[in-house]
């Protein structure tokens, strides 16, 4: 698929684009009509404590949106990244709004009242800025998702243009659905940094068409990593999230699924790892998107 | 293995800590063993290097493809052992990471959801009650930390030269930002999350114990059983605390460098409900 | 990094408050609500230092204007002087509630 063609040809330019939205209207998009409530807005003013010691000027919101209302009418809670600040990536402040978010949605689950939980990953990761800090509060994201989604999915999209990388990968992983668009990319390690640290050779950061073959979202719903693939439509988008809460918790999340992992995992010939193949190998999302597995 | 080539860190302290027990054959490049601590048996589980990983950019102490999926094995193996026990068994981390694996095949093939699924195995088992206890001794890097040792109820670390945590090794940072070793360092300095040094990072309220007076390369059987007394004691204390990570937030030392990660969720919970919007 | 201060004469109140921008490479957000003296004030943080003149000049301009006693800040990351205008307007018009704002 040639990305560029695609961005190219004005008759695909999509009219309701959600990856042109700001975090807050993807959030507000996701949400029912006048439902959406911003919790520590930008007037709450609770910003970076490290980023002003370095010369940086922080965003009012620090780069997250949480905001509740509800979802098909159930209350619910979405935290959406701003990418357009510092690449999305994920400060001490930023990381523990969603990580809060995503704590009081457990508590009030614990309590029999469901929240559902979305969020809208557009990051490269840990922001080195705040290094140990970032890195901290998503080990707290993810042991707050893992959590959580014994009582309802959470639901993860990836929209692009920015993608989801580093750590909060992990944290994409363990959500029980995963949405992404085409020009979305999920991956650990930014093409940038393994060119840096592994040479051309092992990949062309420039390449933009392989990159989006090995870590795009096409590829990944096709390869059973992420669950529906969508079109750039906020509309499209919006009726896959209620799609996802509707088909309710799975017996088994994708990120428990360990020998059968490690019995696909055991059938690849590194020396020939191409997107073909895995396609063929891991087969697409139908075969594993809410099947009551019993082995793990 | 080549008998010639030095014991990682990892496989030093795995032998040290869980014995040469026979009938454990560790397999690299995740080696785990039930081996007793105190008067409890524990799961001690350790990543070191294996040379002939089928992935080869992953033969370091890394954690790959294989090692996140192997990784969530050995945790969930001792989770479902103890599943209909009274007393679930600790589960000790010994941690010795450079980072995660960097290659088209790990991310092509998923790296991500391999490492997820150890976060996965570790937080579930955390929250069935088992104690989990890091044990850092040597670095403890990125995504590899986040798989291996950061869902932990508690992290220890040796005092030790070349024991680090980070988001990303010294090199690669100063290449990413554009700046030089040593103007990180500096701003280590100041700014105690990009500090590189373990003592700062005890100052963010993450390690409960700095563990000092520890060869991290050739521990004396003295400075083993110390650090097996204080994992006993990590444990049991653990295994009376919650089962979630709320204690992280809870310390003096937390309370000055963590404000803003308090303050969030002090005023968050306080708007969550209707009527006190932002 | 500079933290900048204006003062400018304000005639009416301003009821409401709005925010609008990013703090994205070339571009600044602005938060914009109602301040108690009538006077309005502008703080300005940027990463771009010595232009203080340059913002004046803007804000001067916006300030022919604007009449309303608002609290003003700016968090700006190297916007064009044009793209400061642009923002401040989307901000006052949002908060004047005339017209949808996009975020």
């Amino acid at each position: 698929m040639n990305l560029a063609s695609t961005m190219a040809a004005p008759h695909f330019a999509a009219t309701d684009s959600f990856i042109e939205l700001a975090a807050r209207e993807r959030a507000r998009r996701l949400l029912d009509a006048d439902t959406f409530r911003e919790l520590l807005g930008p007037f709450d003013r609770i910003t970076s404590p490290w980023l002003p010691l370095q010369g940086i000027v922080c965003q009012a919101d620090d780069g997250a949106i949480v905001a509740r209302g509800t979802i098909d009418g159930m209350p619910a809670v979405v935290a959406a990244i701003e990418s357009a600040f510092q690449g999305g990536s994920i400060g001490e402040v930023s990381g523990s709004k969603i990580a809060a978010a995503l704590e009081l949605a457990l508590r009030d689950c614990e309590r029999g009242k469901i929240v559902r939980p979305v969020i809208v990953f557009e990051t490269g990761g840990v922001r080195l800025q705040e290094a140990n800090l970032g890195l901290a509060v998503i080990a707290e994201i993810q042991a707050a998702i893992v959590a959580l989604r014994r009582y309802v999915p959470v639901v993860g999209v990836i929209a692009g243009m920015v993608g989801c990388f580093g750590g909060m990968s992990l944290a994409a992983a363990l959500c029980t659905r995963l949405i992404m668009t085409r020009q979305g990319r999920l991956g650990m390690n930014g093409p940038e940094v393994i060119e840096q640290e592994a040479g051309i050779e092992e990949l062309d950061a420039s390449d933009r068409r392989r990159i989006w073959q090995l870590i795009g979202g096409e590829q990944r719903v096709a390869t059973g990593l992420a669950d529906t693939l969508v079109d750039d439509d906020a509309q499209v988008i919006g009726a896959a999230v209620r799609a996802a809460f509707a088909a309710g918790v799975p017996d088994v999340h994708r990120s428990e699924a360990v020998e059968r992992y490690l019995s696909l995992l055991s059938g690849v010939t590194p020396e020939t790892v191409t997107p073909e193949a895995m396609r063929a190998l891991f087969g697409g999302a139908s075969s594993n998107r809410d099947e009551r597995r019993l082995d793990r | 293995m080549n008998e010639t080539t030095p014991l990682s860190r990892g496989q030093r302290w795995f032998r040290a800590l869980a014995g040469d027990a026979a009938g454990n054959a560790p397999v690299s490049p995740i080696w785990y063993a039930d081996a007793p601590l105190c008067d409890e048996s524990a799961r001690f589980i350790a990543v070191v290097p294996d040379a002939d990983n089928r992935f080869p950019r992953a033969r370091e102490n890394v954690v790959g493809l294989e090692q996140g999926w192997r990784l969530a094995r050995a945790v969930r193996e001792v989770v479902d052992a103890d599943a209909r026990a009274e007393r679930r068994r600790p589960i000790v981390a010994i941690v010795d990471v450079k980072g995660q694996a960097y290659g088209y095949r790990e991310e092509t093939l998923g790296i991500h959801l391999a490492c997820a699924a150890a976060v996965d195995a570790y937080a579930s088992a955390r929250l069935a009650g088992h104690p989990i206890v890091a044990l850092i001794v040597g670095p403890a890097m990125s995504g590899a930390f986040l798989a291996h040792g950061y869902q932990a109820n508690r992290i220890l670390a040796l005092d030790a030269p070349g024991t680090m945590v980070h988001a990303m090794g010294k090199e690669a940072a100063a290449r990413v930002t554009r700046r030089c070793v040593e103007a990180l360092d500096a701003l280590g300095e100041t700014i105690t999350p990009m500090s590189y040094s373990l003592a700062a990072f005890a100052k963010l309220g993450l390690l409960d114990r700095l563990i000092d007076g520890v060869d991290a390369d050739a521990p004396t059987d003295e400075q083993v059983a110390r650090v097996r007394q204080i994992l006993a004691d990590t444990a049991a204390s653990a295994r009376c605390g919650p089962s979630d990570l709320s204690r992280r937030l809870d310390s003096d030392t937390a309370r000055t460098t963590r404000a803003a990660s308090i303050e969030v969720r002090r005023r968050m919970a306080m708007q969550w409900d209707a009527g006190e919007s932002a | 990094m500079e933290h900048l201060t204006f003062d400018y004469p304000a005639r009416r109140v301003v009821a409401a408050r709005s925010h609008v921008g990013v703090v994205g490479s070339g571009d600044l957000e602005v938060l914009l609500a109602p301040n108690d003296a009538m006077q309005a004030r502008v703080v300005v943080n940027t990463s771009v230092d010595g232009y203080g003149h340059i913002w004046k000049s803007v804000l001067d301009r916006f300030f022919t204007r604007y009449d309303g006693a608002a609290s003003i800040e700016i968090n700006d990351f190297g916007a064009t002087p044009g793209v400061v205008a642009l923002r401040l307007a989307e901000a006052a018009e949002e908060a004047e509630g005339m017209q949808g704002a996009r975020a």
